[in-house]
């Protein structure tokens, strides 16, 4: 029930926003993340962005991930 | 980076289920506390792929499951007044009351409607000004701010005819309980997600701290679980017990401040019953008295039904974390998805429902 999709904002205005999600376009609320901006990829939950979602520390992750399985093959 | 299917590249999976092999010696029973890691464990076959050191249970981290019949039943008793309206996400309409569902009550006539939203509850409420549009407002940490969101739009909007029954629940201190009841030894607790997006990590502390249980807030790809089993047997391993986030994309230490600040401003934390699990002190979330003339218990005369378990559903044993789903008689026979006796079975990400969906091995 927690459940929250990562969605693109292409447009703003006032408290909403248009987002695509997985090539679908919808309205949804940001009473919660008033600082999002255009290009920010944020959780959707119930119609409402919950949090901004930060690319660098996705990119982070993955890069640790590799990291991982590199130095495992090695093993 | 599109936030998804990069997180389930399966050869990155492999190098981490390699290192949790490698580094996991001790024998350790680690809980997901949320529904939704449950289903993420069970569609990618997660237990199946992990050491046999590792031991998984199911935490009562779903909200359908672990409202009371007793919550539901005001729920169906509201929705048989005159000129009602009952709006409600649609895990709700199949979930059995104690003498009927809001499916059923549907059936008979009452004004049910299943929104994806509470901003579709209040276009509800403006369309239909001669009804009371009452919000069943269920749902965790994640949720709860989107409906202090929607009061607040109710009134900057004048809306008069919406109302909230407030069935929120409070993750933290339900935690507590568990622990503290002794009933279920953990090593590891695999924390929420998207409700640690609105908290943050910090709440968690006092689980490291006082019970030396290591915690991780995961996310909710494949790859998210792996990392933080990972990082929850390194902490074992090291004998450590710390509060970590895997999912730090989506999650800050400080949460959502905005979204913080709403649940503050229109709720206040009150006991609440917990299917299984029974009263738990400021585990729940009912309207500030500014708000209260919102509130549908207090605006509506109700008289619901006496409160009723069916017999032989162990739902509350499995959401406790001491029984699984294939320890219950009625398990895939007398209770399927279609005909589901208890809640855990209804909700998509209840544990009855994983395990009878993907549980292959082990009975479904």
């Amino acid at each position: 029930m927690c459940l929250a999709i990562p969605a693109l904002i292409k447009s703003i205005e006032d408290k909403e926003a248009e987002v695509e999600i997985g090539g679908i376009t919808r309205r949804i609320s940001l009473w919660l993340t008033p600082e999002a901006k255009v290009g920010d990829y944020v959780l959707v939950h119930t119609g409402y962005a919950i949090n901004i979602l930060n690319q660098e520390e996705a990119e982070e992750t993955l890069r640790l991930f590799a990291e991982i399985t590199k130095a495992e093959e090695e093993v | 980076m599109k936030f998804i299917t990069e997180f389930r590249r399966s050869e990155l999976a492999g190098g981490l289920i390699s290192q949790i092999h490698r580094r996991s010696k001790t024998s350790v029973r680690f809980m997901e506390f949320c529904g939704g890691h449950t289903v993420t464990i069970f569609r990618y076959g997660l237990r199946q792929v992990l050491p046999q050191t590792i031991e998984m249970v199911s935490g009562p981290g779903c909200p359908v499951c672990v409202t009371a019949n007793a919550d539901l039943d005001k729920a169906i008793a509201l929705s048989r007044l005159p000129d009602v309206i009952i709006t409600t996400f649609g895990d709700m309409l199949k979930v059995p009351a104690s003498h009927s569902s809001l499916q059923k009550v549907k059936a008979d006539g009452a004004d049910v409607r299943v929104v994806y939203s509470t901003t579709d509850a209040l276009v509800i409420a403006e369309r239909n000004p001669t009804k009371s549009v009452i919000f069943l407002g269920i749902g965790f940490e994640t949720t709860a701010p989107t409906i202090a969101a929607s009061i607040l739009q109710a009134k900057a909007r004048r809306i008069k005819n919406y109302y909230i029954l407030s069935v929120h629940k409070l993750c933290p201190p339900v935690i507590r309980a568990l622990l503290d009841s002794g009933e279920v030894k953990l090593h590891g607790l695999i924390c929420p997600g998207h409700v640690s997006a609105i908290i943050g990590s910090h709440p968690w502390e006092f689980i490291a701290r006082d019970y030396n249980i290591p915690c991780v807030v995961s996310g909710f790809e494949p790859l998210d679980i792996l990392q933080c089993v990972d990082m929850l047997v390194a902490q074992v391993e090291n004998g450590e017990s710390k509060v970590e986030i895997a999912y730090r994309r989506g999650v800050r230490p400080e949460g959502n401040r905005e979204a913080l600040k709403l649940i503050e401003q229109v709720f206040e934390p009150c006991p609440a019953e917990w299917r299984g699990i029974g009263e738990v002190p400021d585990s729940g979330l009912r309207l500030r008295k500014e708000y209260q003339t919102l509130a549908a218990e207090f605006a509506f005369d109700i008289e619901p039904e006496p409160a009723y378990e069916p017999g032989g559903c162990i739902c509350g044993d499995i959401l406790r974390g001491v029984k699984t789903p294939t320890d219950c008689k009625l398990f895939g026979k007398a209770c399927t998805p279609e005909y589901p006796v208890g809640p855990c079975m209804v909700s998509s990400e209840g544990s009855c429902s994983a395990y009878y969906l993907y549980g292959g091995d082990f009975g479904g």
